[in-house]
């Protein structure tokens, strides 16, 4: 039992004891240490990866030796309260990878506002052993625990910068809003339990099979609300913009990519495993919160003059898209939910990656008028944000097309023509904001240059990184597709 | 004809080595050697899209060298290619207007490298659209169209470029993802994504008709038919000459391309209940935007207009849905790509030396730019379908389609060839004669070589399919023949049933 329940939760351990090592050699060495730490935490973060794909296999050909039965995917611990499945898998590796972005994002922009303190790489690392556990809860408590965990560290993120009003703003303001979705979460939880006198999942999906009680009923929408707090859908978004902006960009980038993410898996997995009998209830008010995501994350970022505003509202939009996935509810709703999922990180982290580099002597600048004059000055850079801005729109050949292709073919398949209508309609609207910004950049003259001379190397990596997976997606899009669908066909009920 | 050689895929992407070479070019001296890469990749291109036309059969009506391997698997999406008779002229038409437009770009100073890029992507899209089979694939290269476009429109236009840009830019995204949402319906309902499978009427009925109207609403946009040509204009106006020339050359015509592949080819009921009202936009858009030609200033909005009129054609001929307007209708398209593009770098050619497009700003050109002047007069006289120009047969025959189905639609049709002259007959008046009396006119030099290159084989096709056009016709006669057969058959089996 007690080995069973190290290997499936082999990668997390690791990253906990790596993460409190961290803080504690940080704490020892104080703020010089900060660039090592970083580099020690991306290491750490793709070494887990490596792991969560790796351990499966070198642990088996031991298998009948250790007479243990479930250390491939799909292996339960600490009795039933953690998952380890394939989906589990797929959403972290991502989530370790976007950890890893976001940490190399930081280093500049630290070492220019003097935020050098080896807590930044920590407290990441904190936050994506929350991610990982909120991915892999198999239990109410579990997924609770998890998210405070993530929640936690974030809240600090957001207001890492602490001399700086917009900080501790974007921060405070996420504190007391995030409680209040916690209280809500709690408070759904306590119903579920009452009702069902259970939190684990499997009991949950064998009580709720029939038809509910109003309880449980109140007990979902509790749930729901508190989920759309964390992933940002409408109408729970008005944090978003607000933190997006306020945040220091490198925090902006990781709450654009990893918790956005963690958020929406762990939603996925509460709605079609333990409320899987609840379908009828929950999808009209998913269905609500796409439309009314789609909705306003395309019309209000008509308006937006701030480029990581204008993120946060894509953001929203963007969540829209994924819910669309979800409300369709079945396999090829979750595959197209993850592989949109999957595009959107690494789009949305190259062009936080572009926003980094965008600075005025030595201030960071943000409005989108500071990019004008960018193809000129920095003719790589803006092919690049260009690659990422028509991803976003959806124009094929790019990576962006056929995240929306799958969600919205899932959702015609299920017969919800009109969600996919939307969808389609308010990509048009959201595409002239992307369109904008390729404009200031190709278009307009230059009145003078935004942008250092020579970005730092780890800016450079990832921007041209994730600008030619955007590009090339095309020419290779089966892997990122198959292990969807594996993960996906993992989520499902098997029958 | 199966060779395993993919030379669909090769001519495709052959513009795309010459991208990845002007990518690593660096250096001093680099707008020059920008435009002779860009110049020589496409060049090559087009001999290489020659050999098509060689191991084409003419003879067979069905669609050949085909390639087909599996892309996406677990969604079904394969990577098809395959051309009939009518596709392979506009595969001819993308490769043969390329390297003119690069010619045509050497006027270009601003950023040279990033506007040989643009129509070498631009070349591969529109090739890569002709040739495709499979629907995920004709929609990426439909939609990836667009952002070189946008690009040529916006950073190389005129004034009111960035209007133009957005404007063309939504206007056929709107109407493309309606087309993506018809797309889904179209998938899920085969099974499969090859285009080859969806013909032939598997559609039931009522869907049919949404699914129509669907792309219709895409293609439409992107012909342009009357009310959905309202980009054009802008696009035409601000775009740079080159950009203007494969706007009206090719672009255009994956329009008409898509009504013929989809429309008629998988939806031969719907076609035949909308049938009217396409008749209806079309005669409309004829009469009406060469009335509106007649009163334009400038002269690039006024060859705008007049695409649109030619385009009714296009769609009467189209949807007539017999042999003599179907291949009525593949002659306009060709036709018309030689002759606007033609007249786009004729306005060009003025545009370059005096940097107004006011059809005021000139007059009496006649006199000292004779040459100028007659290799006007031969596109404008095709323009106008003057017989022995290449206008002339694509009319006759849409026409001719039209009337065995509706007289009446064919004699408001014909109107617009009065008008058509009318317009263009003006045009060449104010410009070309009158009193010789703006000096800066008068000082204008004649074409010089580049130019010459540029309108020579224009000219020599132009007069080509206007003498002798049974040579284009044996291509694509079998394929228009099946195409109709199929149609008729379709609609009369789809006329008793109830």
């Amino acid at each position: 039992m007690n080995v069973e329940n190290i290997y499936a939760t082999f990668p997390e351990l690791f990253l906990a004891s790596c993460a409190l090592m961290l803080l504690l050699f940080g704490v020892k060495r104080g703020n010089d240490a900060t660039l090592f730490t970083g580099l020690i935490a991306v290491v750490v973060c793709l070494a887990a990866g490596v792991l969560l794909i790796k351990l499966p296999s070198f642990v088996e050909p031991g298998q009948a030796q250790l007479g243990v039965s479930a250390l491939c995917h799909g292996c339960k611990a600490f009795g039933g309260m953690f998952i380890n499945d394939a989906f589990a898998q797929f959403v972290k590796v991502l989530l370790l990878l976007a950890s890893a972005i976001a940490i190399m994002l930081s280093w500049g922009y630290m070492e220019r506002h003097g935020l050098e303190r080896p807590e930044y790489p920590a407290l990441i690392l904190f936050a994506t052993l929350g991610m990982m556990l909120m991915v892999s809860a198999n239990d109410l408590l579990a997924l609770y625990m998890g998210l405070e965990l993530q929640s936690l560290a974030l809240y600090v993120l957001a207001s890492f910068r602490r001399d700086h009003v917009r900080s501790s703003e974007a921060g405070l303001k996420y504190f007391v809003l995030g409680s209040l979705s916690s209280g809500m979460l709690l408070y759904g939880i306590s119903l579920l339990y009452g009702y069902t006198g259970s939190t684990g999942f499997e009991a949950l999906a064998h009580v709720l099979a029939g038809e509910p009680p109003i309880g449980v009923v109140l007990g979902l929408v509790f749930v729901c609300a508190a989920m759309a707090f964390k992933v940002s859908a409408v109408p729970f978004h008005m944090w978003t913009p607000d933190v997006y902006e306020g945040a220091p960009t490198p925090v902006t980038a990781f709450f654009a990519a990893g918790p956005k993410l963690a958020a929406l898996a762990l939603f996925v997995r509460v709605l079609l495993q333990p409320l899987a009998g609840l379908e009828h209830q929950w999808v009209q008010v998913v269905v609500f919160m796409a439309v009314a995501s789609m909705l306003l994350g395309s019309f209000a970022g008509l308006a937006q003059s701030n480029i990581k505003r204008l993120m946060a509202y894509s953001s929203i939009a963007n969540v829209g898209y994924a819910l669309v996935g979800m409300a369709v509810a079945n396999e090829a709703g979750v595959q197209a939910l993850l592989v949109y999922l999957s595009i959107y990180l690494v789009n949305t982290l190259g062009v936080f990656g572009v926003i980094l580099c965008l600075r005025r002597e030595g201030v960071m600048a943000e409005k989108i008028a500071d990019l004008a004059g960018l193809s000129k000055s920095h003719p790589l850079l803006a092919v690049a944000m260009g690659i990422f801005m028509f991803s976003l729109a959806g124009v094929p050949p790019l990576a962006g097309f056929f995240g929306k292709y799958f969600v919205f073919l899932a959702a015609v398949q299920a017969g919800m023509l009109p969600l996919a209508i939307i969808g389609v309609l308010t990509s048009c609207v959201a595409a002239y904001y992307y369109l904008r910004i390729i404009k200031v950049m190709y278009f307009d003259d230059a009145t003078e240059a935004a942008v250092d001379p020579v970005p730092e190397f780890s800016l450079r990596i990832v921007t041209g990184g994730a600008a030619l997976l955007m590009l090339l997606f095309v020419f290779m899009p089966t892997p990122v597709i198959d292990s969807a669908l594996a993960a996906a066909h993992s989520l499902m009920p098997q029958g | 004809m199966s060779s395993s050689f993919p030379l669909l895929s090769v001519v495709t992407f052959l513009p795309l080595v010459g991208v990845l070479i002007l990518l690593f070019l660096r250096g001093g001296d680099e707008a020059a050697w920008a435009r002779r890469i860009a110049l020589t990749t496409s060049l090559v291109t087009f001999v290489v899209s020659l050999g098509i036309l060689c191991v084409f059969d003419p003879a067979v009506a069905g669609f050949q060298l085909m390639e087909r391997f599996a892309w996406i698997p677990s969604f079904h999406i394969e990577y098809i290619k395959g051309v009939d008779g009518i596709s392979v002229w506009f595969v001819l038409l993308a490769t043969f207007l390329t390297p003119i437009c690069i010619l045509s770009g050497s006027v270009v100073t601003k950023r040279v490298k990033e506007f040989m890029i643009a129509f070498l992507v631009l070349e591969t899209m529109m090739v890569g659209m002709f040739t495709a089979l499979d629907m995920v694939l004709f929609y990426l290269f439909f939609e990836g169209v667009l952002i070189p476009m946008f690009l040529i429109v916006g950073v190389w236009g005129g004034a009111g470029r960035i209007y133009a840009a957005y404007k063309f830019f939504l206007y056929t995204f709107l109407g493309s993802v309606l087309m993506l949402v018809a797309i889904f319906a179209m998938v899920i309902h085969a099974g499969t994504t090859d285009m080859t499978a969806m013909m032939g009427g598997v559609f039931p009925d009522k869907m049919a008709m949404w699914l129509w109207l669907a792309f219709f609403a895409s293609f439409a946009v992107k012909m342009p038919m009357w009310p959905f040509h309202t980009w054009l204009p802008y696009a035409h106006v601000e775009a740079p000459t080159a950009g203007s020339v494969i706007l009206a050359g090719v672009l255009l015509k994956m329009g008409g391309y898509g009504m013929i592949r989809i429309a008629i080819q998988m939806l031969p009921d719907a076609s035949a209940f909308f049938a009217p009202m396409v008749f209806a936009l079309s005669v409309i858009a004829i009469i009406y935007t060469s009335l509106v030609a007649l009163a334009q200033t400038d002269m690039k909005r006024l060859i705008a207009y007049s695409s649109v009129a030619h385009m009714g054609y296009v769609t009467l001929g189209i949807f007539s849905g017999n042999t003599q307007g179907m291949e009525g209708a593949v002659l306009v398209m060709i036709s018309h790509g030689f002759v606007a593009s033609a007249l786009f770098l004729c306005i060009g050619v003025v545009y370059d030396r005096m940097h107004s497009r006011e059809i005021a700003r000139y007059g009496g050109m006649a006199t000292n730019m004779p040459h100028y002047a007659l290799v006007f007069m031969v596109f404008m006289l095709a323009s106008v379908g003057l017989p022995g120009t290449s206008g002339f047969v694509g009319e006759f025959l849409s026409m001719q389609g039209v009337f065995l189905v509706s007289s009446w639609t064919a004699f408001l049709a014909a109107t617009g060839v009065v008008l058509g002259a009318a317009y263009m007959l003006w045009l060449y008046r104010r410009i070309f004669y009158g009193p010789l009396d703006k000096d800066d006119v008068r000082a204008m030099p004649d074409l010089n070589a580049r130019e010459y290159a540029m309108f020579v084989p224009l000219i020599l096709m132009v007069l080509w399919l206007g003498i002798h056009p049974a040579t284009f016709r044996d291509v694509f006669a079998s394929s228009v023949h099946k195409i109709t057969s199929d149609y008729q058959a379709q609609t009369t089996r789809g006329g008793e049933a109830p």
